[in-house]
């Protein structure tokens, strides 16, 4: 576990980059901190593997004040991963990845083995292992990054911006990978972005800091999109706030209805006289092929010769309520094609379905909100305002 | 070109004292010596000044004052000063010729690593030193080098004057034949001293190739 205790940092000029900051960061999963530019946030992070001393307070790791200890030392057992990789560019990837191994002193050997299985962990080809950081791309750079920081398996893992260089679809599967090592793994990292969107995806809990180094709100993302503390967590949460807060609200419970495909080797007489408007055809691997138009149905033959509308679909052990919603969004019908994790289609979420989940979402949104006392409540557009001049 | 076939040609040119092998052996002398110690000062006091940031004025007001000063006027100095019994008088403005460059490449190469680059190497745990030499030493090489190679070239070729003070090297045939009007033995000092310059810049450009890294140099290699 790693405490902030009342940490404040103030430059020689008077800049006071953390303000009196107070929090914990509990072992094993993932705490974000999030905010503007100016907001301390990259300062704090750093302050733990002593980049940065704070001026007053303390920060401890595992009860420890880390200013007992030797910055070098201290750091050999901490991951650190920054922006840019910061790979060595003298350095062949293997060699860059076994850095903090040789440090400790492990023979050369075992480093190497051990570089070459993070290689492959963190999803690369073990044949880049003899490149050189400029013949990878940026999100290969990052990955090394990432499998550098983990070589000596340090329990703690602190991530600077890692992702904002890459491109946003680069960046999302960088994420993914994350969330997948961190489910094997279970390190305690923090992670620090600008990008409200990144933090709600992969912050076990999230620190929304403010400009001046003020700590805004720190929760779990789900709480933190129902409830936002004040106007200027409200403002920085941004639009959309309750349709985004469905990704925390489970896909798995909506109800099925397994009348409403069809297979595509079926005769069309076999749908005559169906009162539905729209059918979920499937193709012979159960997979689904799109939407049928009971209307215009053909007089014979199978739903082969049938123009299907396009559809979206949702895997129902493991995607969202807002999932869920966009594949309904997707369809003409306006419902949702629940498949397996092997694609195959395994019913259909009906409107009606899906209107009574987000009646339910709604509800549970605004009891949690509810609790907060009044005149407190998120619709304060003061302080929105007065965050907005802040920046 | 008959004052080449002259000088080249007579073989009383290449033996002896005075004859061309014995003159470029002494050449080799004083320019590596003259190098040597201008890196000996220079090279870890540009390492230091661009790693730990401080006394970097000192560089900016002693090299530009270094820049200025001739050699041949220092030599006529350190001569006036020293007497022409010991090597100082040659060595000395050579240093003061040859350290310049080192200094500032030197300096500028660490000092311009990626800050990045830095903050990664200390964040994950490298002290100082290694800091400096396993990350910011390899990563400024090529500056490094270029600096020893724009001083190495600038003695050869300046160690000529040092049969101004009466010792030997190439600049003897050059010097000597001027007194006695003998123009092929100033011509053909003058092709050796060429000759030689280039060779030292041959060497240090393969020098360059054998001891950055790929990575550094982006040499793209096919595997």
């Amino acid at each position: 576990m790693i405490t902030f205790d009342r940490v404040t940092k103030r430059y020689p000029d008077g800049t006071v980059a953390v303000d009196d900051l107070s929090l914990e960061v509990p072992t094993g999963g993932i705490t974000v901190f999030v905010g503007p530019s100016g907001c301390g946030k990259t300062t704090s992070l750093r302050m733990i593997n002593r980049m940065i001393d704070p001026s007053e307070g303390r920060v401890l790791l595992d009860g420890v004040d880390v200013t007992t200890v030797d910055p070098p030392t201290l750091r050999r057992g901490i991951g650190y991963v920054i922006q840019q990789a910061g790979l060595f560019p003298h350095r062949k990837i293997v060699d860059n990845v076994a850095t903090v191994p040789q440090l400790l002193g492990w023979d050369r050997r075992k480093a190497r083995d051990r570089a070459m299985e993070l290689l492959e962990r963190v999803g690369l080809d073990t044949g880049l292992a003899n490149r050189y950081p400029f013949q990878l791309s940026g999100g290969q750079q990052q990955r090394v990054g990432v499998a550098r920081a983990l070589a000596a398996d340090p329990p703690v893992l602190l991530m600077d911006e890692p992702f904002s260089a890459v491109d946003p679809i680069v960046r999302a599967s960088l994420q993914d990978e994350l969330l997948r090592l961190q489910a094997e793994l279970h390190k305690t990292i923090v992670f620090v972005t600008h990008d409200i969107d990144e933090a709600v995806k992969l912050g076990d809990r999230v620190a929304v800091l403010q400009v001046g180094g003020h700590l805004a709100q720190l929760d779990d993302p789900a709480t933190l999109l129902a409830r936002p503390a004040d106007g200027f967590v409200q403002e920085f949460l941004g639009r959309d706030r309750g349709i985004r807060r469905l990704s925390f609200v489970p896909g798995e419970g909506l109800r099925l209805r397994d009348d409403l495909t069809v297979p595509v080797s079926a005769d069309v007489a076999s749908a005559r006289g169906t009162a539905e408007p729209w059918l979920a055809v499937v193709g012979p691997d159960g997979g689904p092929l799109g939407w049928a138009a009971t209307s215009g149905l053909p007089k014979s033959g199978t739903f082969e010769a049938v123009p299907l509308a396009p559809y979206g679909t949702f895997v129902r052990g493991r995607d969202s309520l807002r999932a869920a919603l966009d594949a309904a969004l997707l369809s003409p019908s306006g419902n949702a094609i629940a498949v397996d994790d092997s694609g195959r289609a395994e019913g259909v979420v009906t409107r009606e379905v899906l209107d009574e989940a987000l009646v339910l979402a709604a509800r549970e949104a605004s009891r949690v909100a509810g609790e907060t006392r009044a005149g407190e409540g998120p619709g304060e557009a003061g302080g929105a305002r007065e965050a907005a001049d802040g920046r | 070109m008959n004052w080449l076939t002259d000088f080249f040609g007579d073989p009383a040119h290449w033996s002896g004292p005075d004859g061309i092998p014995a003159r470029l052996l002494e050449h080799l002398a004083f320019s590596a010596a003259a190098l040597l110690l201008a890196a000996l000062i220079a090279l870890p006091l540009g390492l230091w000044i661009g790693h730990t940031g401080r006394g970097a004025y000192f560089i900016v007001a002693t090299v530009n004052v270094a820049r200025a000063i001739p050699t041949l006027g220092l030599l006529v100095l350190f001569v006036l000063l020293l007497g022409t019994t010991t090597v100082w008088p040659v060595l000395i403005p050579l240093v003061a010729l040859a350290a310049p460059p080192i200094l500032v490449n030197t300096y500028e190469g660490v000092r311009g690593v990626d800050p990045d680059l830095r903050d990664a190497a200390y964040g994950m745990g490298l002290r100082g030193g290694q800091v400096l030499g396993r990350v910011l030493v390899p990563v400024a090489l090529p500056l490094i080098l270029l600096g020893l190679r724009l001083s190495a070239v600038q003695v050869v070729a300046t160690t000529t004057v040092a049969a101004y003070a009466g010792l030997g090297g190439l600049g003897r045939f050059i010097i000597d034949g001027l007194a006695t009007k003998d123009y092929a033995s100033v011509a053909g000092g003058a092709v050796l001293v060429v000759l030689f310059a280039l060779a030292v810049q041959l060497l240090f450009t393969l020098a360059q190739r054998t001891a950055v890294s790929p990575g550094v140099s982006r040499r793209q290699r096919v595997r």
